[in-house]
């Protein structure tokens, strides 16, 4: 056992967890933040992806040790306040979501992307996705609620 | 849900301190760097390390940047001019950083057409270099494997894919070491008793179940580009890569291509490294003698991919049949050529 500090969501956090932990084990497990999802749990789905220093990660491939010292952020940290992150509304007003197992990874790659990339195309778009799977098949009104996000955001 | 098993974990902030850790703990240690090869190889327990040793915090093996030839370094000179990308850097950072795309584009498509984005912005190049070979007898969880009764790579006297061989046939499936190879790139790595250079030619071996030169207890550090003077001839690259999906999948066959033009167009030199189908990249044979003093037109590129396609015999040892990866040896390679004529 070990104590790993964390800094999410802004929040700077210390849970006791083995070294083999992933950060994804120690989010859902030791913090009680189960909004990232475990999926295949071995880097294919993305299902477990969060922010890390402004980039999307998959958690379920990082042990927890490795964040430390960072900037990590995680869907429950998306919001905006008492209001949801234009993504998050986005996805909501254009039923973006269907079962939502892969929303939480979905929403975090897509708020990397646009604070990046603030008006991105089409194909930026899904090559950004691209590493999140949705079984639903629901990617057409993802892509859709990821564009008009950028369009609000730009306004 | 797949757990890791319990290991002590290191966080060395130097070359020397990892090299010390990992000689300390010989075979029962091994660094981490993106995790995204080891993470899942652990989690499947093809691995149980010890010693987990964390290179993350080594910033000296980071950065991309020219250097000049340093006369005796290793054991050989490097004269002239050569870019040096530090072993740690991102695949995602190698994929967009201006002068890679600028002076070594394939080696930039490559690094870009790894596995899907998340997994770039943690993979390094240098993980990709050291990434494990691949099988579809082997890449699968314990009880899996050991329903089986395992395989010669791992716990097992049997090979799955060639039945009654005893060398191991685990793809090399690594998107940057080809074009690394066709590139004429020098890898350094650090041990115990110092630090070598070696040539990425040299760097592979045809043994699935260790395919490089690089000993448990070294670390890769940097990767040396030779760069071509600005002055004639061009040198120009391209790689194409097969694989079922557009995104996330490993390669089932990939294709590097680097060649030296003249102002008029004519090759002085042509190098084709075709991987993802045995144990290491092959440097295809036979293509300077055909193609050096010609212009890389249609008939020459047909003449090129058929002598590719008589080298390369793909085996069982991903989930496709290895006749249609075969067949598109000739589509890739010819993908590949006619990329250089675009670039």
């Amino acid at each position: 056992m070990q104590v790993v500090r964390l800094r999410v969501n802004g929040d700077e956090r210390a849970c006791g967890v083995p070294a083999h932990y992933t950060l994804l084990e120690t989010l859902r497990y030791g913090l009680g933040l189960t909004g990232s999802k475990q999926g295949c749990d071995k880097g294919d789905c993305g299902a477990c992806t969060v922010i890390l220093d402004g980039r999307a990660v998959l958690s379920c491939l990082t042990l927890a040790r490795e964040a430390e010292g960072r900037e990590l952020r995680t869907v429950e940290g998306l919001a905006i306040g008492t209001e949801p992150h234009p993504v998050q509304d986005q996805f909501d007003l254009a039923g973006a979501a269907q079962c939502g197992f892969c929303t939480p990874g979905i929403l975090c790659s897509s708020v990397a992307l646009l604070e990046r990339n603030p008006s991105p195309s089409r194909e930026e778009v899904r090559a950004a996705l691209a590493g999140n799977l949705c079984r639903c098949t629901g990617y057409e009104k993802i892509y859709d609620a990821v564009e008009a996000a950028a369009r609000k955001m730009g306004q | 849900m797949l757990r890791l098993h319990p290991f002590r974990y290191h966080r060395p902030t130097t070359v020397d301190e990892a090299v010390a850790l990992l000689a300390q703990h010989g075979p029962d240690a091994m660094p981490i760097a993106g995790g995204t090869d080891l993470m899942p190889n652990m989690k499947h327990r093809l691995f149980t390390p010890g010693h987990v040793v964390s290179i993350n915090g080594i910033d000296a093996m980071r950065g991309i940047g020219f250097v000049d030839g340093q006369g005796n370094e290793g054991n050989g000179s490097r004269p002239g001019r050569w870019l040096r990308i530090g072993a740690l850097v991102t695949l995602a950072k190698v994929a967009r950083h201006p002068t890679v795309r600028r002076r070594f584009p394939a080696l930039a498509d490559a690094a870009g057409l790894v596995a899907g984005p998340q997994l770039r912005n943690m993979g390094t190049i240098g993980g990709n270099v050291c990434l494990d070979t691949r099988c579809t007898y082997y890449n699968q969880t314990e009880f899996w494997r050991r329903a089986l009764g395992c395989c010669l790579k791992k716990d097992g006297d049997t090979c799955h894919v060639t039945k009654v061989g005893k060398k191991c046939v685990a793809a090399h499936s690594a998107d940057t070491p080809p074009n690394l190879v066709a590139l004429g790139a020098k890898l350094v790595l650090v041990g115990p008793s110092g630090s070598r250079q070696i040539d990425a030619a040299d760097f592979f071996v045809t043994d699935g179940i260790w395919n490089t030169r690089r000993a448990p207890n070294e670390l890769l550090t940097e990767l040396l580009l030779p760069v071509p003077p600005d002055s004639d001839p061009t040198r120009r690259s391209a790689y194409r890569k097969l694989r079922q999906r557009k995104s996330i999948d490993f390669p089932l066959l990939s294709v590097a291509v680097a060649g030296d033009f003249d102002e008029n167009g004519t090759l002085e030199r042509i190098v084709g490294v075709v991987s993802a189908l045995g144990a290491r990249p092959r440097v295809l044979t036979g293509w300077n003698e055909m193609a050096a003093g010609k212009r890389l037109e249609t008939g020459l590129v047909e003449r090129l991919a058929e002598r590719a396609w008589e080298q390369c015999r793909p085996l069982e040892n991903m989930i496709v049949e290895a006749e249609w990866r075969r067949a598109m040896v000739r589509v890739y390679v010819k993908r590949a050529l006619e990329g250089l004529t675009r670039a």
